[in-house]
């Protein structure tokens, strides 16, 4: 008896309801941007600049003191969280402390940082600084360019690809997809607070390689059915693509989630918003190759003959409102 | 049909056994490094006997290439700085001076007497008394101009001239200032490697940075903060005569003079003849040591050259004081008591011991062409590392062990053989890594995590293909056959698409980021690898010896 995730055939229609699966995902997209314009995001020090202290004390932390201690120190803007992790020992206590850029400073000031250190060792005698990280203005000004150029450059490489290797209606549903899990990411950083640093655009980045590695496998089951039937519907076409891929999808969304849980759970705290984002990612990335990817295929409609090779294979731009 | 020609069994075999071969160090990781390092030690001149014993730990016939683990595994310090060239074209423009001074004076006849007037640091503005003559003498000047020494500002010439009303100005070029600047980065790495080394530290990564940045990590310094005292001093050491000693910080200094403050009595001033007799440029050795009182000191040597012009001077000025100066603060003042032949001397001051330590070190290595400003610094505890591996290798044995049972579950033997491409996998992994010398990041471990879930993808491709290739009921050879074949366009595109990503991470990102790109991709290579060739050779050797009629995947 083998485990299976769906059933050995399926036939299920996924585009009875493709309008309303579309607006549905239109409208979390503008949500999510909404979200991010409104509220914002809860930048790390890599890009907005600022300093982050990571302390380990064995006395319970206690924040208020930690506050009177740095507010003293007039620094603006401070945060004191404390961090909880099952990975974490009795005796381990651990903060994370945030301090604004100060004013002025093109570099990061190690008076301030050692003024700090000082200020909380007076409070907590057995306080250790476990991490110190600061980040000067210039830089991250320059990281949240690269990190915007990176995405962007991401998505524009998988469009050339597709578009050379599929068609560019493929292309369009691939990115549009992208599009949707990179704005739903976001969306849920913003709405939730989380930190969102270097990595999680690492996180981002991923993503768009998973999102798409899901899409790429039903348009190649799409491409495939289209030489097979060649009379038949688009929206049937798709329906079976997206039917005989439907257990490879479920498969490998699956044991993916599996190995990124147990990252989640047992990976530490330092790594948790870069797993949540990915964990996030795996399942709004699998969604979207079959409801918006497939389904803006389905709106653009297709070349059908794939038999022959493609005498205008060179002059897609000439077909572009075909 | 399901034949593998011979040869190509024996290089996929031998593949995968090279790759486990290059990965097994890491097995072994303290025993390993230990071995290393006492190899490097010996290599360094070390005492062999003592440290034959460490040698021994892993033999030599075997690779010992292991991967390197990054800061935030290991703990250890991370400066980002910025070269602040422009420190270097006041020194460059102001030592024009004499030579422009000694052309122009020579036509004092057609244009007069001519004056240096204060202004910016990194221009000259020379007034000439008889103003209609401004352009000849802007001519002479240019004529002093010499090509710029560099590939780029070939043809281009090293300064810039203009003028304006009786003025004439003199400034560095655009092209000599690219070159200087570059000249002035790639000085500054090499002082900062060379100083790092002399702290003597495992394995630290000091790279240039875009054009005026380095990036300098380095695993095991206590903090950064340390680490930039090593670095961030610009220890220019010279040797000036002093004109007088004055409590007024006011003091106008003469023309080839200056003002420089005391470096340990506060309020005091030293007024210099600018022109230093000897700099630390001259110096071959510097060590720390102690004065005759027992007070901590820095003895150093001159090479031949200082020596003889030190010497001279000493034999000259004896009954007279001469500064030695450090960063432009008067660290003694001694006065000469009798003539110092031998080129060597001490350096006393109210040094602790640690600082006349750090002294000698920056001295030996040389000063800093230019300031460095810092723009990140990080540093990361041991302690926080070790949490983060033990994390780290927890969570990726769980998702290790789920993913292989839900496989095993999901496809019988088949998935059991695509369990066993999973673990060659995960070797090769980290053979490709030790290989290549890259570095194991916090996001490199996700990486591999993430690699471990999506790895068998290729294979669950295959395998459905597999099943419904059954279904149409050609046999399991046929089956199998078609199944690799139809599902190879797809496990190529999608692999080629996340590797599209992989390697705009790796192009664009930094530190760890690039970290979890290396391990990314690395994985996508190897997946696609064991999945195409590795799964695929188990299941025809299995396919050989049983010739099973039927076939459940």
């Amino acid at each position: 008896m083998r485990l299976r995730l769906v059933p050995k055939e399926t036939k299920w229609d996924f585009f009875s309801r493709s309008k309303l699966w579309l607006g549905i995902s239109a409208l979390l997209m503008v949500v999510a941007f909404a979200s991010f314009l409104v509220q914002g995001l809860n930048y790390g020090i890599d890009f907005r600049g600022g300093t982050t202290i990571r302390t380990e004390s064995a006395q319970p932390i206690d924040i208020g003191v930690y506050r009177g201690a740095i507010d003293a120190l007039e620094l603006g803007d401070v945060s004191i969280t404390e961090v909880f992790d099952p990975t974490f020992g009795l005796d381990q206590n651990v903060s994370m402390i945030r301090i604004q850029a100060q004013d002025g400073e093109e570099a990061v000031s190690p008076e301030v940082i050692e003024a700090v250190e000082a200020a909380l060792a007076g409070v907590v005698p057995d306080i250790q600084f476990v991490s110190v990280e600061s980040v000067g203005p210039k830089v991250s000004g320059e990281l949240i360019q690269t990190a915007v150029i990176a995405v962007l450059l991401a998505i524009g490489a998988v469009l050339v690809y597709i578009w050379l290797r599929f068609e560019w209606q493929f292309a369009l549903g691939a990115v549009a997809a992208l599009v949707h899990d990179v704005l739903l990411t976001i969306g849920i950083f913003s709405e939730l607070q989380i930190r969102f640093d270097l990595a999680i655009i690492a996180a981002l980045l991923t993503i768009v390689g998973y999102s798409l590695n899901d899409t790429v496998v039903v348009f190649d089951r799409v491409r495939e059915n289209l030489r097979k039937y060649k009379q038949m519907p688009l929206k049937e076409v798709l329906n079976i693509s997206i039917n005989e891929t439907l257990s490879r999808t479920m498969m490998t969304s699956v044991t993916t989630l599996l190995a990124l849980i147990a990252l989640f759970v047992l990976g530490g705290d330092v790594i948790r918003g870069f797993v949540f984002a990915m964990i996030w990612g795996v399942i709004v990335g699998t969604y979207s190759s079959i409801f918006v990817a497939s389904a803006i295929l389905l709106w653009l409609g297709v070349k059908r003959d794939w038999s022959k090779p493609d005498a205008n294979a060179g002059t897609q731009y000439a077909n572009i409102d075909a | 049909m399901l034949q593998i020609d011979t040869w190509k069994r024996v290089l996929i075999w031998a593949t995968v056994v090279v790759g486990l071969i290059l990965a097994l160090p890491n097995a072994f990781y303290t025993r390993v490094e230990t071995h290393n390092d006492a190899l490097a030690a010996i290599e360094a001149g070390g005492d062999a006997a003592g440290l034959e014993a460490q040698v021994g730990m892993w033999p030599d016939w075997l690779p010992s290439g292991l991967v390197n683990l990054g800061l935030d595994l290991r703990g250890g310090a991370h400066l980002l700085a910025e070269v602040k060239v422009q420190d270097v074209y006041k020194a460059r423009i102001q030592a024009m001076w004499p030579e422009i001074r000694d052309m122009l004076r020579e036509e004092r006849a057609t244009i007069g007497t001519i004056r240096l007037q204060p202004g910016a640091d990194e221009e000259l503005r020379i007034r000439i008394s008889e103003a209609d003559q401004v352009e000849r003498a802007a001519s002479l000047v240019r004529g002093l101009a010499r090509p710029v020494a560099s590939l780029t500002g070939a043809g281009a010439s090293d300064i810039a001239v203009s003028t304006e009303g009786d003025m004439v100005i003199v400034q560095l070029s655009d092209a000599e200032k690219l070159a200087t600047d570059d000249r002035t980065v790639r000085q500054a790495l090499e002082i900062i490697r060379n100083r790092i080394d002399e702290v003597g530290t495992r394995e630290p990564t000091i790279q240039r940075q875009g054009a005026e940045r380095i990036l300098i990590q380095v695993p095991g310094v206590g903090s950064a903060a340390e680490l930039k005292r090593i670095i961030g001093t610009t220890a220019q050491l010279t040797f000036q005569p002093v004109v007088t000693r004055t409590a007024d910080e006011n003091t106008n200094p003469g023309p080839g003079e200056q003002l420089v403050p005391s470096r340990d009595e506060q309020g005091q001033f030293y007024v210099l003849e600018s022109a230093p007799v000897v700099t630390g440029e001259d110096l071959v050795d510097a060590q720390p040591s102690f004065d005759q009182n027992g007070r901590p000191a820095v003895t150093f040597r001159f090479d031949p050259s200082g020596a003889r012009r030190f010497g001279d001077y000493t034999a000259e000025n004896i009954g007279k004081p001469f500064a030695i100066v450090l960063d432009n603060e008067v660290i003694s003042a001694p006065t000469i008591q009798d003539h110092i032949p031998g080129g060597s001397g001490i350096i006393t001051g109210r040094f602790t011991l640690e600082e006349s330590t750090e002294l000698a070190v920056l001295l030996r290595a040389g000063a800093l062409p230019a300031g460095l400003d810092f723009l990140e610094e990080r540093t990361i505890g041991p302690e926080l590392g070790a949490d983060s591996i033990e994390a780290g290798k927890v969570a990726t044995i769980v998702a290790f062990v789920a993913v292989l049972v839900f496989m095993a579950l999901s496809y019988g033997l088949f998935g059991v053989f695509a369990n066993v491409a999973l673990i060659i996998n995960i070797g090769l992994i980290f053979g490709l890594l030790s290989l290549i010398g890259a570095t194991l990041t916090l996001p490199g471990i996700a990486g591999i995590v993430l690699t471990v879930g999506m790895a068998v993808d290729a294979n669950v491709l295959v395998f459905e293909r597999i099943r419904e290739e059954l279904k149409t009921a050609k046999g399991p050879a046929r089956a199998i056959d078609l199944g690799y074949e139809k599902a190879l366009s797809a496990i190529i595109d999608a692999n080629i698409t996340t590797f599209i990503t992989a390697v705009i991470l790796y192009a664009v990102g930094s530190g760890p980021v690039r970290g979890f790109a290396i391990t990314l991709g690395l994985g996508i290579l190897t997946s696609v690898f064991t999945a195409i060739f590795v799964t695929r050779l188990m299941v025809v050797i299995w396919f050989e010896r049983r010739r099973p009629k039927t076939l459940e995947v």
